[in-house]
């Protein structure tokens, strides 16, 4: 069982800063790493992977300082979000090469490949492979030590579904099985699927901690923005503004179109067709006006 | 203090990416000027001495020198890979011991045995010229590998900062400047080569003890440097 801590972490390059006095504690089990890309995700796992310095702060892993400490790799597994990889080196010469830089062998390489599923592509070159199987090798050669930590930078990028369902199912076995994996990621919905427990961060700062679900209702609950455009506007505001799911709304006659605020959004949703069908309004085209991913952030960040 | 996972992981990159080419073709052109020059002239000390002087030495062991020296971290640590060497309980020392092994041993291939073959063909070995030269590019190659190995771990550009101390600071001021040559790897390797051959055939502008003092000062520090740099080596401050 092992827990990493981050202590009052700052981290700036230059007078750009990357990370602003952040402190989380991640422990066994899956955890989420979420936010907008440049929040500050990969700075915060390069200190945790004894790849950067903290300009302030400590990161230790069970008490022992990470940075300058190549010991602490006995422990750790690092799954790095850049592609490249010895490419000249076949799956199994790449596997096999970390394990014997971890004082092991090829029995160990091959069970860490069995564990990623590659050993069908394993004496073909890293450079003939796609982008899913690199990361499956990515995975196979961070495990080859059974590390009490799995640390992984955006992995499910440029997976295919059935490839991110089945990492998905090896991490879930990992933190079942009382190892610490931390993994980052910009996408809510992945990380919905897999974390329990989530960190956020945003613009460097700690945002939000904790339960996903506690989380995810702070992102849902917050009033949704929808633009609409309708064939009959002012008779489709009307008829919305009677039900408590619309908390506000405005026809704005310059643009053309209804700008909506929905209080309750899954209701909202279910509400606004029926109610054009049920008045014979045609509707022409709606859209979030606040979906992007740092929109929920910032809501969360003031919420 | 030798990893031989790092020194085969090393050497397949070295000798794996295009530019290792110019491992091949700079010792194939020494050889077939070796041959024009002893059929066009036939066996000539001091011909000799020129060949294997200003081409082998001067020109031909710092660039296998550069290429060896940089390309066995550089590449690595351009593309990232070199954080699956990094996150391993592995000596930092070990690891560029490891490297300087591998691109002295590369170098030397590539150059000494070459100049050695060279002399041969030029002169027979007459005044031990050819064997002279051969040493002395192999302790330069040993040097070069040390210090580009160190560019190699500190800057990005390290092929152009490696070709142009290789270049302008010993071809071009070690020619201009008389003290420039004191700190000249050439140099130094050039006093071991004028104690070997016959007497007169080589010219060298340092005495035999600063040289070697300095040959093993520069090595050392260099590797010691690079192992310090490489403890210390920061990814992804991309964001």
């Amino acid at each position: 069982m092992s827990t990493i801590r981050i202590d009052n972490v700052s981290r700036w390059f230059g007078n750009v800063v990357a990370v602003n006095d952040v402190s989380m504690t991640v422990g066994p089990g899956v955890t989420g790493l979420l936010g907008p890309n440049g929040a500050g995700k990969s700075t915060l796992i390069n200190m945790m992977g004894g790849f950067l310095a903290p300009s302030a702060g400590t990161v230790t892993l069970d008490g022992e300082t990470i940075w300058r400490n190549e010991g602490i790799y006995r422990h750790i597994g690092i799954v790095p979000e850049r592609e490249a990889m010895y490419d000249f080196l076949t799956g199994r010469d790449f596997v096999r090469a970390n394990a014997e830089l971890h004082g092991l062998g090829d029995r160990e390489a091959q069970r860490a490949l069995a564990t990623v599923e590659m050993e069908y592509a394993q004496d073909r070159r890293i450079d003939t492979y796609s982008k899913g199987m690199r990361q499956r090798v990515k995975m196979a050669s961070a495990l080859v030590h059974e590390p009490s930590v799995l640390l992984l930078d955006e992995p499910f990028n440029g997976m295919d579904p059935r490839q991110r369902m089945q990492l998905m199912d090896l991490l879930r076995t990992m933190g079942a099985e009382g190892r610490t994996v931390l993994f980052s990621s910009h996408i809510l919905e992945e990380v919905e699927q897999l974390a329990a427990h989530i960190e956020v961060v945003v613009a460097g700062r700690h945002a939000a901690s904790g339960d996903f679900r506690k989380i995810r209702r702070l992102m849902t609950d917050r009033p949704h923005r929808y633009v609409v455009r309708s064939g009959d506007d002012r008779a489709l505001a009307a008829a919305l503004i009677a039900d408590p799911s619309t908390s506000g709304i405005e026809v704005d006659v310059r643009e053309g179109v209804l700008r909506v605020e929905a209080a309750d959004f899954g209701r909202f949703t279910e509400l606004l067709p029926r109610v054009a069908r049920a008045h014979g309004i045609r509707l022409l085209t709606v859209s979030p006006s606040d979906e992007s991913l740092e929109s929920v952030f910032s809501y969360l960040v003031t919420a | 203090m030798y990893h031989p996972t790092v020194a085969r992981l090393t050497y397949r990159g070295l000798l794996g990416r295009r530019r290792a080419l110019i491992l091949f073709a700079l010792p194939a052109l020494l050889l077939a000027i070796s041959v024009a020059v002893r059929l066009l002239t036939g066996a000539d000390d001091q011909t000799a001495a020129n060949v294997l002087g200003g081409f082998a030495l001067a020109t031909m062991v710092p660039l296998i020198g550069v290429i060896a020296g940089t390309g066995a971290i550089g590449p690595e640590i351009d593309d990232g890979s070199v954080v699956y060497l990094l996150s391993k309980p592995v000596k930092r020392t070990s690891i560029i011991l490891t490297k300087l092994t591998v691109a002295a041993g590369v170098s030397v291939a590539f150059s000494a045995v070459p100049t050695l073959i060279a002399g041969f063909l030029l002169n027979g070995n007459s005044r031990q010229i050819a064997v002279a030269y051969a040493v002395a590019a192999a302790v330069a190659s040993v040097a070069y590998s040390a210090i580009f190995l160190l560019l190699g771990t500190v800057t990005r550009h390290a092929v152009v900062a490696s070709l142009v101390y290789a270049l302008v600071w010993e071809s071009l001021f070690g020619s201009l400047i008389p003290g420039a040559r004191t700190l000249s790897v050439q140099q130094w390797a050039l006093s071991l080569a004028q104690r070997i051959a016959g007497e007169g055939a080589v010219d060298a502008e340092v005495g035999l003890p600063l040289a070697l003092t300095l040959l093993v000062a520069v090595t050392v520090a260099a590797t010691a440097f690079a192992a310090h740099k490489l403890r210390s080596l920061t990814l992804g401050g991309e964001e």
